[in-house]
């Protein structure tokens, strides 16, 4: 079998953030500075990268800003042809620093809010005054030239505001807008009754986004899909394991998806120890879930089984204990029934968050 | 609205490049990525930032020596459409 190399990098420079939202997609065990790759691996992961056939590099976190050495890294992947776009909450970016990564050669900034409203949205940020720093932040960002993604991370605390947060893309200047619905992994797992958004907030939410992709042609472009929870066919995580993208953690894990780390009895390899076309093409963790020879159940023989491969590897795990079983996403998965119950619980829990914090992690769900 | 007179370029953050690991030439975007067909690549390698459509159409006429008018309404549509998506701006 012969494989495609990877489109996408997802570099995640760092687990550091003065952030602490409750949906972080960070692993609940965060990695610490000392852990952290040194500039030179990252540059070498960058050049094998676009030797392999990465197109596209994104640059993450943590907040990615906090590495000091950002710039060479932008630079480094630059010159390696890389197109480089980086994942920002922005609260750490002032116009100098934007500046900086904008001659270093940046190709892109994809900017999260947490909500349209700056009291919600430090509250659900964890830091106070956060929100007024991004919308600074943005203004730099169009001030160098650089597109803009704005990223709306939605849920049930802020969902009804979509058409503000949509007001919100254009008055900073963003090209494109993802309505991002939170995954329910991790740290959002344990926050999911606070979190989870009723069937009729996702519906007028659709239509919000119909009726403003109609209305913005041209002006906005807006990347939205309806949530896991509210699904009826899973998603096709990270495009397929090994299919389209490898992530790199903080401390040099290559990993297929970057909350794999929570899957256990995985060995993933460090890009410290081997390089990334022998991790891509003959490692153990990266050929486990790759193709469709592994699946069980209702996804052996389906004809999407090569369209959604499966669905999420890491939701899979955290709802049912095996990280090869049907994504629950899936209608056809026997725990399907697990998604409604949990809409149905969360509509009756109330709102308060359990912070992501280092060192702390929630305490899993049962 | 897209017109013989519009000065089309590729949108900042947008690069055309050649994709030698898979043997084509791709559309980089704000986490998107396109691959044109023989007829867009055509169109977008003679977006020079200076040359109206016009002039794109005159001299696509040329290289494949057919009617003028059809390419016209070929090539305007399809930088509506690149438009759209965010991959031109006038």
């Amino acid at each position: 079998m012969s494989i495609d190399p990877p489109l996408g990098l997802l570099a995640e420079l760092t687990h550091r953030c003065p952030l602490r939202c409750p949906y972080c997609s960070n692993p609940v065990e965060l990695a610490r500075l000392a852990q952290e790759l040194d500039t030179e691996t990252w540059l070498r992961v960058f050049r094998e990268a676009a030797d392999l056939g990465v197109l596209q590099l994104h640059l993450s976190g943590g907040e990615p800003t906090l590495r000091r050495d950002l710039p060479a890294l932008v630079r480094g992947a630059a010159e390696a042809g890389l197109y480089t776009n980086l994942i920002t909450a922005g609260v750490t970016l002032d116009a100098a620093r934007v500046e900086a990564l904008a001659e270093a050669g940046l190709d892109h900034v994809q900017l999260s809010v947490q909500d349209a409203e700056a009291a919600s949205a430090d509250r659900i940020g964890g830091q106070a005054g956060g929100h007024a720093k991004k919308l600074a932040a943005a203004a730099a960002i169009r001030a160098a030239g650089l597109p803009l993604t704005l990223n709306a991370v939605v849920h049930r605390q802020n969902l009804d505001r979509l058409p503000a947060l949509i007001d919100l893309a254009l008055a900073l200047g963003a090209q494109r807008m993802e309505v991002a619905h939170v995954q329910y992994y991790g740290w959002a797992l344990a926050n999911r009754d606070a979190l989870l958004p009723t069937r009729a907030q996702l519906d007028a939410a659709t239509a919000v986004v119909d009726a403003a992709r109609a209305g913005l042609k041209g002006r906005l472009v807006i990347d939205y899909v309806v949530p896991d929870y509210h699904a009826e066919r899973p998603k096709a995580c990270m495009g397929g394991w090994g299919r389209a993208v490898m992530a790199v953690s903080p401390a040099g894990r290559a990993l297929p998806c970057h909350a794999a780390e929570s899957l256990p009895g995985f060995d993933f390899p460090n890009v410290r120890d081997h390089g990334l076309s022998a991790i891509w093409e003959g490692s153990e963790a990266f050929n486990r879930f790759r193709g469709t020879a592994w699946m069980t159940g209702p996804c052996r023989g389906c004809p999407r089984a090569e369209q959604d491969w499966g669905g999420c590897r890491c939701q899979a795990f955290a709802l049912t204990g095996d990280a090869a079983a049907t994504d629950p996403a899936c209608a056809l998965s026997p725990r399907h029934h697990l998604l409604a119950e949990a809409v149905a619980e969360a509509a009756l829990a109330g709102s308060g968050f359990t912070y992501r914090e280092p060192g702390r992690p929630p305490s899993p769900r049962s | 609205m897209i017109t013989e007179a519009s000065i089309p370029r590729l949108a900042r953050g947008v690069r055309l490049r050649e994709d030698a690991a898979r043997g084509r030439t791709v559309v980089l975007a704000p986490e998107r990525l396109f691959v044109p067909d023989e007829t867009a690549l055509a169109v977008l390698a003679l977006l020079d930032g200076a040359r109206g459509a016009g002039a794109v159409i005159d001299m696509l006429a040329a290289q494949y020596d057919a009617p003028r008018t059809e390419i016209a309404a070929d090539v305007l549509t399809m930088l509506e459409e690149l438009a759209d998506k965010g991959v031109i701006v006038t």
